[in-house]
Order: C-alpha cells, then sequence, then structure tokens
C-alpha cells in the first residue's frame, strides 16, 4: 500500500482490518516530515503525541471499539484551528507561545472520527495574506519549485499535501486562502457554504468570512473530510442546524444535464495568463463533450468584490484582533516597571511588536473604515452592496447549477515578487472572494499544468449548501484532468 | 484624505505603536487602497439592508445549564504574568 496515495476510506479500513496499524501510518509521515520539511517549512509545530494518539486508535481497534470513518488518517492542521496543548501561533509573534486549553470544534471531529493529527500547519499572519509570506514563523515554499510561493494564507496546508507529509490538511478560506493556494500546489480545496463548519476555535479573522474546509488530494477525500467536520455546533451561533448531506456516498462524477454557468465578468475584467485560459477553456469543452449545458451568467458586482472584500474582512479584523493585547495571553512587550506604565503605552507596544506589518495595515485599515464619520460611507455601505451581490448570485443560480470560473490569473509567482504592493497582492483574489461575500460554497480541483509545470486548478461554486453539486462536478473533471494525484517527482 | 494625523489618530484607535517609517508607508498605502474603495460608494444602495451573516441564521437556545469547562489553572496557564490566579496588569485607574 502506498500511503502516500492511498484514499482515506482505504487507508481506515485497512486500519479496522489491522492490514496495517494507525502507528504505522503515522511513523510514515512523521519520517517524511523530518525529511521533507526543512526545505519546505510547512510544519510550524509538531505533535509530540501523535504516535501515542496514533496508538490509541489501534487499542481501541484491538477492544473491538468501535472507531471512524477517518481511523487511522494522518491530518495535519493550519495553525489557526486550536489544539489542546499544542502550540497555536496564527502564525504571529503574538501568539507564539499560545498553548490552547481545548480543541477546535473541526479539530475534536476530526479527532473523534479516528483521525491523527500530525502537527501544526505555516500560513500567513492571522490568514491575512496570498502567499504565506507574511508569517513570522518564515516563508513556506512551493514543493514544485521552492524558489515560488505556495498561495496563502493555507501554504503550509498546500504544501504538507502536495509533497504527502500528510494525508489530509485542514485550511481555512475567508477570501479565497483554500482555493487559491490549492490551485498553487495542485490539490483540491473546498471551501463550504457559510455556517456549514464551526468557527469555535478558530481565531477569528473576518467573522462573517471565515470557514474551515480540507485541502486534501482527491475529490473523494474531500468528500469524506467534509462529512466529518461539517454540522451543527451549538458553540457557534452561525453554525447551521441543517443536516449534513452523505457526500461521499453520494459522489458521483459526472456532469451530464448539470447547467455550467460561466461569468460574463471572468471573460472580460479578468486578464488570464495564455495557460491560464487555456486550461479553463478546456475544462468547459470537456464538460460540454460529457453532456453538461453551457450557459452565460452575469454577476455585475463581482467588479467590486476585491475591495467590497479588503474593506469589510479588514474592518471585522480590526474588531477581532482587539483581543490581543498582552494582558491574559499572548507578547507582552518588555517593561521595566509595571506599576509606572500607562496603560496605553501598555497596549501599544505589545501590539506594535506582537504583530506584523501586514496584520498592522489591515488593522489601521479596519479602524478606519470603522471609525466615527467614516462607518456610513465604507463599512456600512460596503455591507449593503454585499447584499445585492448575494443577491445577484442568488438569480444566477436561478440559470445554473453551478459555475466554472478560473481560480488565479496566474500560476504560482516567486517569492518576494509581488509582498512590497498590497494592491497588487490584493488582486490575486479577484476570483475568489465573491464566494465569501456571498457565503456560497467554493471549490478547486486541479486540472492543468502551466508551460513552467505548475498546477493550475478551477473553481466550482453553488448556491448556498449545494456542496454535492460541486464535489460531483469536481470528481468529473478530476477523473479527465490527466492530473488527478499528481505530485513534484521528488516527493 | 489621509495624512499624517489621521494616521496616527488610527493608530492610536487601534492601540498599536507605529514608527515614523511605518507611519509614511501606511499613509502612501492605505490612501491607495482607499481609493480602490471609492469605486463602491457609486452603487446605488437606497433602501438596501446591510448584509452581515450572508447565509440563513436560525435562531438556536440552548438549556440554561452552568458547565465546568476549563480549571482556573487552565486559564492562567498563558498568562505573561500572573500572581496566583491573578493576572498582573500595569494600574488601570
Amino acid at each position: 500500500m502506498d500511503l502516500r496515495k492511498v484514499s482515506f476510506k482505504e487507508l481506515s479500513q485497512a486500519v479496522r482490518t489491522k492490514e496495517i496499524s494507525a502507528k504505522e501510518v503515522t511513523q510514515f509521515f512523521l519520517n517524511r516530515i523530518e525529511k521533507l520539511n526543512p526545505a519546505l517549512n510547512a510544519f510550524i509545530a509538531m505533535n509530540t503525541s501523535a504516535l501515542e494518539d496514533a496508538q490509541k486508535i489501534d487499542q481501541q481497534i484491538a477492544k473491538n471499539e468501535p472507531v471512524g470513518p477517518l481511523a487511522g488518517v494522518a491530518f495535519g492542521i493550519k495553525d489557526l484551528l486550536c489544539t489542546q496543548n499544542l502550540r497555536t501561533t496564527a502564525g504571529s509573534r503574538i501568539l507564539e507561545n499560545f498553548i490552547p486549553p481545548y480543541d477546535a470544534t473541526v479539530v475534536e471531529r476530526l479527532k473523534k472520527a479516528g483521525a491523527v493529527i500530525l502537527g501544526k500547519l505555516n500560513l500567513d499572519e492571522f490568514a491575512m495574506g496570498s502567499s504565506n509570506e507574511t508569517s513570522y514563523f518564515g516563508e513556506c515554499k512551493n514543493p514544485w519549485n521552492t524558489e515560488y510561493v505556495p498561495g496563502g494564507s493555507s501554504g503550509g496546508s498546500a504544501a504538507a499535501q502536495a509533497s504527502r507529509m500528510a494525508m489530509g490538511t485542514i485550511g481555512t478560506d475567508t477570501g479565497g486562502s483554500i482555493r487559491q493556494p490549492s490551485s498553487f500546489c495542485g490539490v483540491v480545496g473546498v471551501k463550504p457554504t457559510y455556517g456549514r463548519v464551526s468557527r469555535y476555535g478558530i481565531i477569528a479573522y473576518a467573522s462573517s468570512l471565515d470557514q474551515a474546509g480540507p485541502m486534501v488530494s482527491t475529490v473523494e477525500d474531500a468528500a469524506l473530510s467534509l462529512e466529518v467536520i461539517c454540522g451543527h455546533d451549538h458553540r457557534d451561533s452561525t453554525s447551521s442546524q441543517r443536516t449534513v448531506p452523505a457526500f461521499s456516498t453520494n459522489l458521483k462524477p459526472s456532469v451530464k444535464g448539470l447547467k455550467i454557468g460561466l461569468m460574463k465578468e471572468y471573460h472580460t475584467q479578468a486578464h488570464l495568463k495564455p495557460d491560464i485560459e487555456k486550461t479553463y477553456l478546456l475544462a468547459i469543452e470537456q464538460a460540454r463533450l460529457a453532456g453538461a449545458e453551457i450557459v452565460e451568467i452575469s454577476v455585475p458586482l463581482t467588479q467590486f468584490a476585491v475591495p467590497m472584500y479588503y474593506l469589510i474582512a479588514a474592518s471585522e479584523a480590526s474588531s477581532n484582533l482587539a483581543r490581543y493585547d498582552g494582558v491574559k495571553y499572548g507578547y507582552r512587550a518588555e517593561f521595566k516597571d509595571l506599576s509606572s506604565m500607562s496603560l496605553d503605552d501598555f497596549y501599544c507596544e505589545s501590539r506594535g511588536e506582537g504583530f506584523g506589518t501586514e496584520v498592522k495595515r489591515r488593522i489601521m485599515l479596519g479602524t478606519y473604515c470603522l471609525s466615527s464619520g467614516y462607518y456610513d460611507a465604507y463599512y456600512n455601505k460596503a455591507c449593503q452592496v454585499r447584499r445585492l451581490l448575494r443577491d445577484q448570485y442568488i438569480a444566477a443560480f436561478q440559470n445554473c447549477d453551478v459555475i466554472l470560473s478560473p481560480v488565479t490569473t496566474s500560476h504560482a509567482f516567486k517569492i518576494g515578487e509581488r509582498v512590497y504592493d498590497p494592491l497588487t497582492m490584493y488582486m490575486n483574489d479577484i476570483f475568489t472572494t465573491a464566494t465569501n461575500l456571498a457565503g456560497l460554497p467554493g471549490l478547486s480541483v486541479p486540472f492543468g499544468v502551466s508551460d513552467e509545470g505548475f498546477p493550475i486548478g478551477v473553481q466550482l461554486t453553488a448556491s448556498h449548501f449545494e456542496e454535492q453539486k460541486i464535489l460531483n462536478a469536481a470528481a468529473f473533471l478530476e477523473s479527465v484532468s490527466g492530473t488527478k494525484g499528481r505530485t513534484p517527482n521528488v516527493y | 484624505m489621509i495624512d499624517q494625523k489621521t494616521i496616527a489618530h488610527m493608530a492610536h484607535l487601534a492601540r498599536l505603536k507605529i514608527t515614523p517609517e511605518e507611519s509614511a508607508l501606511y499613509q502612501e498605502q492605505l490612501a491607495k487602497v482607499l481609493s480602490h474603495f471609492d469605486h463602491i460608494s457609486e452603487i446605488n444602495t437606497e433602501g438596501v439592508e446591510p448584509l452581515v451573516t450572508p447565509s440563513e441564521i436560525e435562531l438556536y437556545l440552548r438549556p440554561d445549564e452552568a458547565v465546568k469547562e476549563f480549571t482556573t489553572e487552565e486559564m492562567v496557564s498563558n498568562a505573561p504574568e500572573k500572581n496566583g490566579h491573578l493576572f498582573k496588569v500595569p494600574p488601570v485607574v
């Protein structure tokens, strides 16, 4: 059994029938991490109890106790999700030594399903970024070419998955942070409908946009992961009470009779690199040949999605990050004498030293947009336009089942190439942010290869809670892509 | 629109200490980003209710039961400075 290629379903079956032990599986990936991580910097903390945790699964099986559908599956978790007794940093100095006393709901659910947590994965600081270059713990590298970014903010997850340092990974997506790195690294990444996955225990960036999701090697594995992590959680008041469908059992790799919408705006506004366009057009053609009906749709307000996203996300972030004050946890600046300090200086210095440049920039931006005199013109206005955007999507989905689009305008870019111009960096998200604003489910599935050998993904979006439709269409595209399960040769 | 005074005011509201270099950088960058936002002001939103939560939210009430989830030790375990179970801070009065 090649543990780099086996599906979650097959592996957990093999563990249940004692063909292989969870401990062996975990050891295999720990060995890979030891060998491969120094060059990639995907993992930034390791679970020192991983083998022990795996052994517990084996012991349960030995006693004929039931184990879950992910028994023995080794996962890496983006370091934005709290893991009990395992350092969680959000990629920031301000949480450099933070040890959560609890697990995020997503982590709880994975563990209950029998998964073993290998460690924590690198990310842009507080999930703010599209290249994993803002992490306090150093850049993460793209396994396809280590001079290139893996994308962000879930860069560590994408890199670990592409190089098979884990069987599965979890990322989060606020404006594209699962889908863009998935495309850059050639893995399957799903952002569920807002409310499908509990945000309890996920360090908040923008509370009305954040969602966690799987970043894995195949659509089948993504479907199974979603079944495990989705579901109502009374500890998250935005968590949906809708039943979670059996995504993996219902998975049908077909687009026959499916109405696939192509956004008029993406053709006229975005400047796609030729190999991205070629891949996108090929995906459309393959779908058409397999019986899909291709229709043109229009969501005009998507042309404002990037500024809307940054305005809303920065505003929410400025509020969410106010809690990092050096009082109860997190970084506190060195002070000679607390008793003669002003509280303001205490906060300003701790936060000024603890946060990185991009985070501070977004906090400043958000503070401005929410401040007296500007709230109506900026934040409130953006929220009004957000409703209109969502309504336009709902109308568009009257005429199609799923929307097919590119994920990015180009393949992965070089480290350092875009970091000095925030606006250029922000435009990376042109195809992904509208999905978060509207709360829709979206995924990236690898489909093509760029002229320089980098993976290229295509994106599928559906109406609220219609993940099955995008999973089915993605499973079809995966089957005809010729790139299913493709990894860089060295791995 | 965005001058040094505004940057200083925002930094104060956000309780962020920024260097003069950072201040100059942010002034330039924020002005650029904000001008990008100005396009949004042209959209007609008369009578439109702002949207904050993008998908349906059903009111969910849980039983009013006290649950002890953490010990006091766990709650102060990440304290940068503490005195027993108390967090040490500068004077607040």
